[in-house]
């Protein structure tokens, strides 16, 4: 069917040529061979490092290049170069092995029915962890679902993570919530939403909150660049511009989302970290696959942020390794041979050989940490087991359903609650109870 | 064969569907023929949905019709409302109802008043369709029944389909209609219908007679209800899921019971609902969507105000509860056979 250029109750005028309406579309489809010689790839290094307490401006040229540190040699290098002790590079590999092991088994149990549904961070794990390094214990993260190494590095207990990814009796969320939205309070880990994108102008808003109340905490927010689309991004922005809030507001650009190329969320035109300029803050575009890019930037901004040198937007350049969720299927999308020639490499590949150039770490090291890993996700595991896995009987209370809607339950509530029992009783007569 | 269908319909040949191909079916008949219909939302292009409900239609009409969004839903409103100030038909996806609210402006502000504000010279003849009801453990950002909050606006008229026979029929209808239409698909029912024991093996629409649907063009009238099952004893109101929920409760107690799928709720098909209730006395109203303010308590208060001299027993109504649809709890949650066979049994003893 030929493609129309203009519809019918389109008018042409003179000479003037038809409008067309121009729709992106990914370079590579299913099936298609991939070639990402197009994608600048600039060397590790190179870029200058300005003070953080520099006129925002001068960080613009960067929101188009790339922060590299680790170099085609593994080494450190260059300005950005952390510096960061043999120890603390060990426990950063060992976070994002953890991130994971823990992804890989979760994504099993989901298949074999333990839960409804699950989320994988494959490919992005220096973002969060590095990230959840360079800040304070108690800095407050306003997280997406794919910042569970964030959780991790905090010392979130793998169990809790899997009593909330089953909905069993011991999630502390009370199976209310969709597997892997997390809240950890005490973790600084913000409430996750299903919606997209909500939580940008709220950490923002705590930032303020800190401000107004002379903390010296300060916030940090995570969105992928698809959800950059959604108007909260730009409320969040602005917000954070007037009153120079004190957050760092973070981009993971992986590429996709869902079935939509980061295309759809304006990447053909500029880069995400550009977006800075338009508001007038501090801008940084980092090589996402660097834990160590990762952790200079983000330091960077968080220590400006705290001396009161205001927001900066930090781009994550990545790519999704995996599906959206278990619900997705790339492979009818995309065309599968992006993940194996992602220019990036593999993020805990990369650290890892660094160390081992560094000759702090051995592949039998490396070996030996992935096998005790994995035992430590199997013991997670089964322990929250005991508690149950979704749909099978062991949830919480029917009460609880009730419980935090508001504070106290209103009398139509009561009834429903008293309601929602009488149900199960009729149901399952053989029932004892409540909590039984 | 429901009443609306001309007798040329009844002897048009039929296909087998499950509602996602009888909406993509609808869709796909409509951009043949309407060339300024264009279909804008997040996934609905070269994917064809995470639903696949727009499958295999950008490759037909090509990327000028047929294309992917932004995640911005507010953007996905508001530029239909733009294209259609400029003449086109836009039937945009919002990929679950519960992402609508970043639209609501859009929605509420612009779309539903653009006719009355600009005097008719501007309109919004858009159908926004998105999946919605819960029952696929989609906790509650994937679960809502937020049909209430568009009722409640005036200028939106709002469908929920509860076969795949009606899905194509109501969607044509929607997308000729010249005002904007909310097109609620009830997702748990997209792949077969569902009874309300979620413990026993799910169907699919393969042998209902609502997943027959006629080849071609077809439209059922916004605004008609469907009498699913006619009755004596009592007079069930319902839509989208709940309709085959409350067939199975009532055939179970073996009650007469006359079952009303409304099919649109704005506008609203008193007439049958009144005929009804006259009939039978007794009115039940079930709905999946929260209690409080739901579409139940214009319902209950219609019959009320129009039927009461003919009442024998108070309306009842089942609905969601008052809480957020969640996870783990999601049958605890539902109006199931029980809370349906509650309110049975209280009207029946009246």
């Amino acid at each position: 069917m030929a493609e129309k250029t203009a519809p019918d109750t389109g008018r042409a005028r003179g000479n003037l040529p038809p409008l067309e309406l121009y729709v992106p579309e990914p370079r590579y489809r299913p099936g298609d061979v991939v070639d990402y010689s197009h994608l600048p790839v600039p060397p590790a290094g190179q870029l200058g490092r300005p003070d953080e307490n520099c006129p925002a401006s001068e960080t613009w040229p960067m929101t188009t290049d790339m922060i590299r540190v680790l170099d085609e040699e593994d080494r450190a290098v260059g300005p950005w170069n952390p510096g960061l002790d043999a120890e603390t590079l060990r426990r950063m590999l060992r976070t994002m092995a953890l991130t994971r092991a823990f992804d890989d088994r979760m994504y099993r149990g989901q298949r074999q029915g333990k839960t409804s549904f699950y989320m994988k961070c494959t490919g992005e794990e220096a973002i969060s962890v590095a990230h959840a390094h360079a800040l304070a214990h108690d800095d407050m993260v306003f997280p997406t679902y794919r910042q569970q190494g964030i959780l991790i590095s905090r010392g979130y207990p793998l169990v809790e993570m899997v009593n909330q990814i089953y909905s069993n009796r011991a999630d502390k969320l009370k199976g209310r919530q969709l597997p892997v939205m997390y809240s950890a309070k005490d973790y600084g880990f913000f409430s996750i939403s299903g919606n997209l994108a909500t939580q940008y102008p709220q950490a923002v808003g705590w930032a303020m909150a800190s401000a107004i109340k002379g903390d010296t905490r300060i916030a940090t927010a995570f969105v992928g660049e698809g959800s950059s689309a959604e108007g909260d991004f730009h409320a969040a922005m602005t917000f954070a511009a007037v009153y120079n809030a004190p957050v760092v507001l973070n981009v993971v650009n992986n590429q996709w989302a869902i079935s939509s190329f980061s295309g759809f969320a304006g990447a053909e035109r500029t880069t995400f970290a550009a977006r800075a300029a338009g508001y007038g803050i501090a801008g940084l575009r980092v090589d996402g696959n660097d834990a160590l890019a990762v952790y200079a930037a983000s330091r960077w901004a968080a220590d400006r942020a705290r001396a009161n040198q205001g927001p900066t937007l930090i781009e994550h350049f990545t790519y999704r390794a995996e599906g959206h969720s278990t619900s997705d299927d790339p492979s009818a999308y995309r065309s599968a041979q992006e993940r194996e020639e992602w220019p990036l490499g593999d993020p805990i590949m990369r650290l890892k050989k660094h160390l081992i150039a560094l000759g702090e770490w051995s592949e039998a090291q490396q070996e030996a940490m992935d096998r005790e890993l994995v035992e430590q996700v199997k013991v997670a595991t089964k322990e929250a087991e005991k508690n149950g896995v979704l749909g099978h009987g062991l949830h919480h209370p029917f009460h609880t359903m009730f419980e935090d809607v508001f504070e106290e339950l209103p009398w139509h509530l009561e009834e429903q609650a008293a309601q929602a029992i009488r149900e199960r009783e009729i149901k399952w007569p053989e029932w004892k109870g409540e909590g039984a | 064969m429901t009443e609306e269908n001309a007798l040329s319909l009844q002897d048009a040949p039929t296909r087998s569907m499950n509602m996602i191909e009888a909406i993509n079916d609808a869709l796909d008949i409509m951009m043949a023929r309407d060339p300024d219909i264009v279909i804008l939302g997040e996934d609905v292009g070269y994917f064809g949905g995470v639903f696949r409900a727009t499958a295999g239609l950008q490759k037909k009409y090509g990327r000028n019709r047929v294309f992917d969004s932004p995640i911005n839903e507010c953007g996905i409103v508001g530029a239909a409302v733009g294209m259609a100030a400029y003449g086109l038909r836009p039937v945009p996806e919002i990929q679950f109802a519960d992402y609508i609210y970043p639209g609501l402006d859009q929605l509420v502000s612009e779309a539903a008043r653009m006719r009355y504000r600009s005097a008719g010279e501007f309109t919004s003849p858009i159908t926004i369709r998105s999946p919605f009801g819960g029952g696929i453990f989609g906790g509650q950002t994937h679960s809502q029944s937020p049909e209430a909050m568009f009722t409640h606006v005036a200028g939106l008229k709002t469908v929920i389909p509860a076969t795949p026979h009606d899905a194509k029929g109501l969607l044509i209808a929607a997308i000729e209609d010249n005002d904007p239409v909310i097109f609620f698909e009830p997702k748990r029912i997209y792949n077969g219908p569902f009874d309300g024991y979620y413990d026993k093996p799910s169907r699919t629409w393969k042998g209902h007679p609502g997943s027959l649907v006629p080849e071609g063009y077809y439209k059922i009238p916004l605004g008609k209800a469907r009498i699913v099952r006619e009755g004596a004893a009592l007079t069930v109101l319902s839509y989208g899921t709940m309709v085959h929920v409350a067939e199975a409760v009532l055939a179970e107690k073996g009650i007469d019971a006359e079952i009303i799928d409304l099919r649109t709720l704005v506008p609203l098909d008193m007439a049958t609902v009144e005929k009804s209730v006259e009939k039978t006395g007794k009115c039940l109203v079930i709905h999946e969507a929260t209690r409080t303010s739901g579409f139940g308590a214009e319902l209950v208060t219609l019959v009320q105000e129009r039927c009461f001299y003919h009442l024998e027993a108070p309306v009842e109504r089942v609905t969601g509860f008052d809480t957020p649809y969640p996870h783990s709890l999601e049958w605890a949650y539902f109006p199931g056979p029980v809370r349906i066979g509650e309110a049975v049994d209280r009207l029946m003893k009246e």
